[in-house]
C-alpha cells in the first residue's frame, strides 16, 4: 500500500504541495471570491424580500384607495339622492302651485261668466216683459175697447209669466 | 497498469512518484513535484475555473451561477444550521475544504485512462487526508480555548451526569474526542482508497479473464464489466458524500468549540 509505505518518504512533499494548493483555495476561493458570491445571493435575497415588500405595500394602498373610493361613492350617493328628493319636493310644490293659481283664474273666469250669463237672462227677461205688456196692450185695444193701461198690463204679463 | 508477468497490481494507482528530476529539501524531506502535486494543482485549478463562472454577479444568474451560488448556499446554510449565525465566519474554511475535497475526489475518477493518462486521486493518501483532518481539528482546538478558555473543558461533562460518574464519562468523551480527527483522516482515506481498488481489481478480472479466452471473457469480463459501470456511479456518489461528510463533522466540531453544549 503506497500510502503507508511511502508516508514517510512522501509525506515533506505531499504536506508542501497541499500547503500551497490548499492555501490557495483557501485564500483566493474561500476568502475573497466565496464572499463575492454570496454578497451576490444576499443581495438578490435582500431585492426579493425588498420587492416583496413594496408590493404588499402598495396592495394595502390599494386596498385603502378602494375603501375610500367606496365610501366616497356611497356618500355621492347619498347626497345624488337627497338632491333628487329635494328637486322632486320643490318641483312638486311648483306644479301644486301653477295648478292652485291656474283654478283660481279658472273660477274667477267661470264667476264672470256666469256673472254675465245672469245679468244678460235678466236683461233678456226684462225685454220680454216689455214686449209682451206692450204686445198685451195692443192684443186687448184691438179686441176690446177697454184700454188697460201699461202698469197693469206689466203686471198682468208679470203675473202669467210668474206661472210660467 | 500491469505489473511484472501480466499481473495487475491494484494498488500501484496510489504510488507517488517525480514528474520531473530534481527538488529540493527542507528539514529533511525530499519536495519534489510529483503526481500528487499535479492534481493538486489541477483541482486548484478546475475549482478557480468553476468558482469564476459563478463570479458574473447578475441580479437574474445564469446556469452557471446558480451551480456556483447553490454550492455556496449549501456550505452557509449547513452551517448557520448547525452552528448558528456565528458559523458564518468558518464559511470560507468549510467551502475550501468541501470544495477542494469534492474536485478532488472527482477529478480522480475521471476516466482519462482511455487516453493513455494516469489519474491520481489526492484525497486516497492518508497524509493528505490525515493534514486536512489535523488542520480542522486544530482550528476546533483553537476557537474552543479561545473563546471558553479552560472552561472548553466542560464539552467532557455533558449536561446531567451524575456525579459519581463524571470522572468516567469525562474520560470516555476525552477519548472519544481525540480520536475525531483520527476518524474524519481515515473515513475519507479508506473509502476514496477501497473504491478505487475495487474498479482496479474488477477491471483487472476483465482483462486477464479476455486474454484467458473468449469463454472467459464472456463468463467473467462481461459480468465485472457491468459491475464496474455500477460501481462508478457508486464511487461517483461516494466522492460526494465524503466530501459532505467531512464537512459536515467539521462544522458540528467547530459547533462544538462555538457554542460548547
Amino acid at each position: 500500500m503506497p500510502q503507508i509505505s511511502q508516508l514517510v518518504s512522501t509525506f515533506g512533499s505531499q504536506f508542501f504541495w497541499l500547503a500551497i494548493t490548499f492555501g490557495l483555495v483557501y485564500l483566493l476561493i474561500g476568502r475573497s471570491m466565496l464572499p463575492k458570491i454570496q454578497s451576490t445571493v444576499d443581495a438578490r435575497n435582500k431585492r426579493i424580500a425588498d420587492d416583496l415588500d413594496a408590493a404588499r405595500i402598495a396592495h394595502k394602498q390599494a386596498d385603502e384607495i378602494e375603501e375610500k373610493y367606496q365610501v366616497r361613492q356611497a356618500a355621492d350617493r347619498e347626497e345624488a339622492q337627497k338632491i333628487t328628493a329635494e328637486a322632486k319636493a320643490k318641483a312638486g310644490k311648483a306644479s301644486e302651485k301653477r295648478v292652485r293659481d291656474a283654478d283660481k283664474r279658472i273660477a274667477t273666469k267661470i264667476a264672470k261668466a256666469e256673472e254675465e250669463i245672469a245679468a244678460q237672462t235678466q236683461a233678456a227677461l226684462g225685454e220680454i216683459e216689455s214686449v209682451t205688456a206692450e204686445a198685451t196692450q195692443d192684443i186687448v185695444s184691438k179686441l176690446t175697447a177697454a184700454k188697460v193701461t201699461k202698469a197693469k198690463a206689466v203686471k198682468a204679463v208679470k203675473g202669467a209669466l210668474a206661472n210660467v | 497498469m500491469a505489473g511484472e508477468e501480466g499481473k495487475i497490481d491494484p494498488m500501484h494507482q496510489f504510488e507517488i512518484k517525480p514528474i520531473f528530476d530534481g527538488g529540493f529539501e527542507i528539514a529533511g524531506q525530499a519536495i519534489n513535484f510529483t503526481n500528487s502535486a499535479l492534481w493538486m494543482i489541477l483541482t486548484f485549478i478546475a475549482l478557480w475555473i468553476f468558482m469564476l463562472g459563478g463570479m458574473k454577479r447578475e441580479i437574474i444568474p445564469g446556469r452557471w451561477q446558480v451551480m456556483v451560488e447553490s454550492m455556496s448556499n449549501f456550505v452557509t446554510n449547513m452551517l448557520t444550521s448547525n452552528v448558528g449565525e456565528a458559523g458564518r465566519k468558518y464559511v470560507p474554511y468549510v467551502f475550501s475544504l468541501f470544495m477542494f475535497i469534492l474536485f478532488a475526489n472527482i477529478l480522480g475518477m475521471l476516466p482519462i485512462g482511455v487516453l493513455g493518462l494516469k489519474p491520481f486521486t489526492v484525497t486516497s493518501h492518508i497524509a493528505i487526508t490525515g493534514i486536512l483532518a489535523v488542520l480542522s481539528f486544530s482550528i476546533v482546538l483553537i476557537v474552543g480555548f479561545w473563546k471558553h478558555g479552560l472552561h472548553f473543558f466542560s464539552l467532557f461533562v455533558p449536561h446531567g451526569t451524575p456525579l459519581p460518574m463524571v470522572p468516567f464519562i469525562a474520560v470516555i468523551e476525552f477519548i472519544s474526542f481525540m480520536i475525531r480527527p483520527f476518524s474524519l483522516g481515515l473515513r475519507l482515506f479508506v473509502a476514496m482508497t477501497a473504491g478505487h481498488v475495487l474498479l482496479k481489481v474488477l477491471g483487472g478480472f476483465v482483462i486477464n479473464s479476455t486474454n484467458a479466452g473468449a469463454g472467459y471473457g464472456a463468463l467473467v469480463g462481461i459480468p465485472s464489466f457491468m459491475l464496474m459501470v455500477g460501481i462508478s456511479a457508486l464511487e461517483l456518489l461516494v466522492a460526494v458524500i465524503q466530501a459532505y461528510v467531512f464537512a459536515l463533522l467539521t462544522s458540528l466540531y467547530i459547533n462544538d468549540a462555538e457554542n460548547l453544549h
